[in-house]
């Protein structure tokens, strides 16, 4: 593959019933009323030189590079601020317009360093290819004048430089930060030839608002804005298209290579989740996958007491197996079982569920979806009858008002945050609902017009206050869900929402939201135009996160806003292939395309597909793995890339359980914490390597390609598929493709999806069930009628959770996630983001700080009636009284220790958004910390001589 | 190494309650019949084996009302 050069139009396209058809250079050319002449010469395959337009963002008109000229005007119009009209004709080469551009080039090359034979951006440099494309000779006026060329470099972001010695001052990087990512970090100083670019008020990119995004460097037209590894190794030689494997929002990238060194990762303009747009972590933090921690070759050990053994692949697989029949053996199939990742790909996740099912031959097969959007599945298949969010991202273009509950979309999901930002600043309502100050409820041009700040714990409450006064106030489209849903069943609904209990005045006391904005919120969202509702973890984990997700629903169905563009109800996925690895049959009680193990048609069609009997009983679940392997009824786990130990709650509880396994496998990057109690590691392969499909947040699923050879030499689903063989059960695909194919034969929402179509059309969103490449899925949902026919509204009783605050523990802590990090931040941790969060901190409220003698920084115990950590402080107004918040990023800090066992009522999603707590001055670790320190370094040692003694 | 099987029994418990709060709001016979069903599709036959031995064991006062008749109704002969 060669190096892809996208074609740059110059400014952004226009969608517009009416054409209007001009002539440029004699050529004859129709296209979109409102389009920019430039862009339109560009569609006729003219290109006009140009600087400061691009087309992710909007003309500007300041270089004057573009001029052109138009019959009948006088002048040289700039041609990317001058639209299109009819029967117009232009001229975009003429001696006066070469004239006029080379004076232009000139100027800016006179103030510019020519260093171009050095300099990074050489053969990528805008610059550059106009100084060429005016024919620039001479410059007339010297270099000795008055100029900027010794202006300092800031150096201080750890992935790009900023060398204000070759800025052309186009302001393509200040707009970027402003339309593209909306932060507004950068402003342009001074006037005329004192004009400079800088972030914030004069301060460096680190200390400044800047969020590190990217936008800005990629819209440099010249090497002012650089990445540092672009200098280090110069310019790529070819990109492979792939799927950045961190959040749900499934971004599509350029991976931009030399041989099989990554040099620049640069978003894909045609990536249907991110338009050209990337966070920090897509486009900067992928450093880890060569990092020296990474464990490259297969080990084993008899004890987790035992140092490692490094051994073959198939050393290991038979050691495996020998190990797992052992157990079967003598305890039975079902005490065995595996957790598959929402971080693999779908067909990493399909072979492992497959090796659980037919070659284990239980259903004990969960995934770390468990812990973060179970309660989604549940919900959202109970009202509408689908596992899913019903919209497209691109959706939020055409909301009026959005509501965003339990989710922090600025830092979890930062391309899709980018772009609700965009759209409420173009005039949409906002309405959050959370008990953080996240920054979408105050931010440069964004102000949420409610912000119910509400305790923690009592988002059903709230939900269903929201629902009363719609219903009691007359809000409720009759005809929607007269047309839509289930009579009975809204009559039912309708009749307990309609009850005092459900008032915002009955219910202040307990929420803490002022009844007022509750009903001012609910008027805004059921009366304000398309409403579309966005939530994430601080909604599904809870003792009632399921109920929260359907009362979300119910919200949808009762003010019609679901089934057509703007509106529905959107779940933002954690991890990138959270959806995928639900899809693929990860669930204990369902396969494949979410269905019951229990119905014997869909049991039959695996059954013959696969060759095997399978058990029609529904298996663990990842907390009940725990109970029984403490119960001594559950012996040995699989656990493909996902790290347990540190992301579930109640450490204490899970590696007691761990400790407690007669067998236990890990595959992942890192000797991560889960593999602290594990007995055989296999290597994992990271995104860069692998071949396959995730899926986002919308259902679309987008291919991931190998930039790079496996580093340690086999696929991940290699692994699966000998050690279901070793089990017995001979598993073997030649390609992915296979798998893929294999999923689309037996899952009726995946048929139309292949490689072929995929690496054809790019994306495609299920449910996708044509063949042809013109189903690409379905970007809304329920459009006529719901997955399950009527849509079913369910009651939703708030129920106060177990956890309580009490004299001991008089806080409430919950937790959460931060931009930088993902996860349990095995990746990031090992990549230059801990820059910007070298460590989790508990945010605390000035009041709470104050009445315990708690100062910024320092350093605090953290208690709950689990167990404590010692972390620090930082005193924070974001926070509510009463309240505290903490990441679980970094394995120090051990914040699961504090977290309990309860959750959700319907499946098991921990509650780790509600903890009762106390926070006390402290200056040493916990008992926690202490034993952590001492296992991490005693159960992760590889031994020495492990190749001699191996042989 | 393992905790007491009573830990277990509790949790088992407390869920099987929690289900049965949830669906108590809708009329008895539908309540009963939705929590049934809700712990057949979920739980591992092993869970509900402990739920049933813990009943039978005269723990039948810690279960919400409508959680006991969903433990009748798993264990009628279908
Ligand atoms: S990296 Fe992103 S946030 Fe930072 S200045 Fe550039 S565009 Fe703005
Ligand atoms: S830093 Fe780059 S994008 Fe920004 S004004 Fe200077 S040349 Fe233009
Ligand atoms: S982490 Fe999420 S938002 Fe950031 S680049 Fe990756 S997919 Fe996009
Ligand atoms: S590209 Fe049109 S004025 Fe700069």
């Amino acid at each position: 593959m060669t190096l892809i050069h996208e074609t740059d139009y110059g400014t952004p396209a226009r969608v517009s019933a009416t054409l209007v058809t001009l002539e440029i250079d004699g050529r004859s050319i129709t296209v979109p009323e409102g389009t920019s002449v430039m862009r339109a010469a560009m569609d006729a395959g003219i290109t006009v030189p140009k600087l400061c337009a691009t087309d992710s963002l909007e003309p500007f008109g300041s270089c004057r590079l573009c001029a052109v000229e138009i019959e009948g005007r006088r002048g040289t119009p700039a041609s990317c601020t001058t639209p299109v009209a009819p029967g117009m004709k232009v001229h975009t080469q003429t001696d006066k317009l070469a004239k006029l551009r080379r004076g232009v080039m000139e100027l800016y090359i006179s103030d510019h360093p020519l260093d171009c034979l050095t300099c990074a951006a050489n053969g990528d440099c805008e610059l550059q290819d106009m100084a060429g494309a005016v024919g620039l000779r001479n410059v007339r006026y010297g270099f000795d004048g008055e100029n900027h060329r010794a202006a300092a470099k800031d150096e201080s972001n750890p992935y790009f430089t900023f060398d204000a010695s070759k800025c052309i001052v186009c302001s393509r990087c200040v707009r970027a930060c402003q339309e593209t990512q909306g932060t507004f970090a950068l402003t342009i100083d001074g006037r005329g030839f004192a004009s400079t670019v800088s972030p914030g008020a004069k301060e460096s990119f680190m200390d400044s608002e800047c969020v590190s995004c990217g936008a800005c460097v990629q819209a440099c037209p010249t090497a002012t804005l650089t990445e540092k590894s672009i200098i280090e190794h110069g310019q790529p030689e070819h990109s492979v298209i792939t799927t950045c494997a961190y959040c749900g929002v499934g971004c599509s990238f350029k991976a931009e290579l030399q041989g099989t060194t990554v040099v620049r990762m640069t978003p894909w303009k045609d990536g249907g989740a991110n338009e050209g747009h990337s966070c920090v972590k897509g486009r900067f933090a992928w450093g880890y996958a060569t990092h020296k921690d990474r464990i490259m070759k297969p080990m084993v050990r008899e004890k987790i007491t035992d140092p490692w053994r490094e051994v073959s692949w198939e050393e290991a697989v038979a050691y495996a197996a020998e190990r797992l029949k052992a157990v079967q053996a003598k305890y039975g199939k079902g005490s065995i079982g595996g957790i598959t990742s929402s971080r693999c790909t779908n067909e990493e996740v399909y072979v492992v569920q497959k090796m659980i099912r037919a070659a284990f031959g239980t259903n004990n097969i969960d995934t770390c979806a468990r812990v973060c959007h179970s309660p989604t599945g549940y919900g959202l298949s109970q009202t509408f009858g689908t596992s899913a969010g019903t919209q497209d991202f691109r959706s939020v273009d055409k909301s009026d008002v959005l509501l965003v509950i339990g989710a922090n979309p600025t830092d979890g999901h930062p391309v899709f945050g980018s772009r609700m930002k965009k759209r409420l600043r173009a005039g949409a309502k906002l309405i959050v609902i959370d008990p953080r100050r996240i920054d979408l409820v105050r931010s440069p041009h964004v102000q949420a017009d409610y912000h119910l700040q509400l305790q923690p714990g009592t988002n059903v409450a709230v939900v269903n206050a929201i629902a009363h006064v719609i219903v009691t106030e007359g809000l409720v489209n009759r005809p929607f869900v007269e047309e839509r849903c289930d009579p009975k069943e809204f009559a039912k609904w309708e009749a307990f929402i309609a009850e005092h209990r459900n008032s915002p005045e009955h219910l202040e006391s307990r929420t803490g939201v002022p009844a007022d904005q509750i009903r001012g919120a609910a008027r805004l969202y059921a009366t304000g135009g398309n409403a579309a509702i966005y939530y994430g973890l601080g909604v599904t984990e809870h003792s009632q996160g399921s109920s929260t997700v359907m009362a979300i629903a119910n919200l949808a169905m009762a003010t019609g806003n679901i089934g057509r563009e703007g509106v529905g109800v959107n779940p933002l996925r954690g991890q990138n292939n959270v959806q995928g690895s639900c899809d693929m049959g990860s669930f204990p009680h369902e396969l494949p395309g979410y269905r019951h193990v229990s119905d014997d048609l869909v049991r039959q069609e695996f059954e013959t597909a696969w060759g095997v009997t399978l058990d029609p009983e529904p298996g663990l679940r990842i907390p009940n793995m725990f109970d029984s392997a403490h119960d001594g009824s559950f012996r040995g786990l699989f656990v493909q890339g996902e790290d347990i130990v540190q992301s579930d709650p109640n450490t204490h509880h899970v590696t007691s359980a761990l400790e407690a396994l007669d067998i236990v496998i890990v595959q992942d990057l890192f000797l991560n914490e889960t593999a602290a109690f594990a007995h055989v590691f296999f290597p994992g392969t990271s995104f860069l390597e692998k071949d396959g499909t995730f899926t986002n947040a919308e259902r679309r699923i987008n291919r991931v390609r190998k930039a790079m050879p496996s580093k340690v030499g086999r696929d991940e689903h290699w692994v699966a598929c000998a050690l279901a063989t070793a089990m017995g059960y001979p598993m073997h695909y030649e390609t992915t493709s296979e798998i893929m194919d294999e999923i689309a034969r037996l899952t009726p929402t995946f048929r139309g999806v292949s490689f072929d179509k995929l690496d054809r059309v790019g994306s495609v969103q299920w449910p996708c069930t044509g063949l042809e490449d013109d189903d690409t899925g379905m970007a809304i949902m329920h459009g006529e009628t719901f997955a399950r026919g009527l849509g079913r509204f369910v009651i939703t009783e708030y129920v106060p959770t177990d956890e309580r605050t009490t004299r001991m523990y008089p806080l409430v802590l919950t937790t959460g996630r931060i931009l930088a990090h993902y996860n349990v931040g095995a990746q990031t941790r090992r990549t230059a983001n801990v820059a910007w969060h070298p460590e989790d901190v508990l945010e605390i409220n000035p009041v709470d700080a104050e009445v315990r003698g708690v100062k910024d920084g320092d350093m605090v115990s953290l208690a709950s009636r689990m167990g404590a950590t010692t972390l620090r402080a930082v005193i924070s107004d974001r926070m509510p009284a009463g309240v505290v918040y903490t990441t679980f990023h970094h394995p120090v800090t051990g914040a699961n220790v504090i977290t309990t066992e309860n959750s959700d009522w319907a499946t098991n999603c921990p509650e780790y958004k509600v903890t009762a707590v106390q926070v006390a001055r402290s200056n040493q670790p916990s008992d926690w910390q202490v034993d952590h320190a001492k296992n991490d370094v005693e159960r992760k040692r590889i031994a020495a001589a492990n190749v001699l003694a191996a042989e | 190494m393992s905790h007491a099987p009573s830990g277990h029994t509790k949790d088992l418990v407390r869920m099987a309650n929690q289900i049965a709060v949830h669906f108590a709001t809708y009329p008895r016979d539908e309540a009963v019949t939705e929590t049934a069903t809700h712990i057949r599709k979920f739980w591992d036959p092993r869970m509900r084996a402990g739920l049933f031995a813990h009943v039978q064991s005269g723990g039948e006062a810690d279960l919400h009302e409508v959680a006991r008749g969903a433990v009748g109704l798993l264990q009628a002969p279908r």
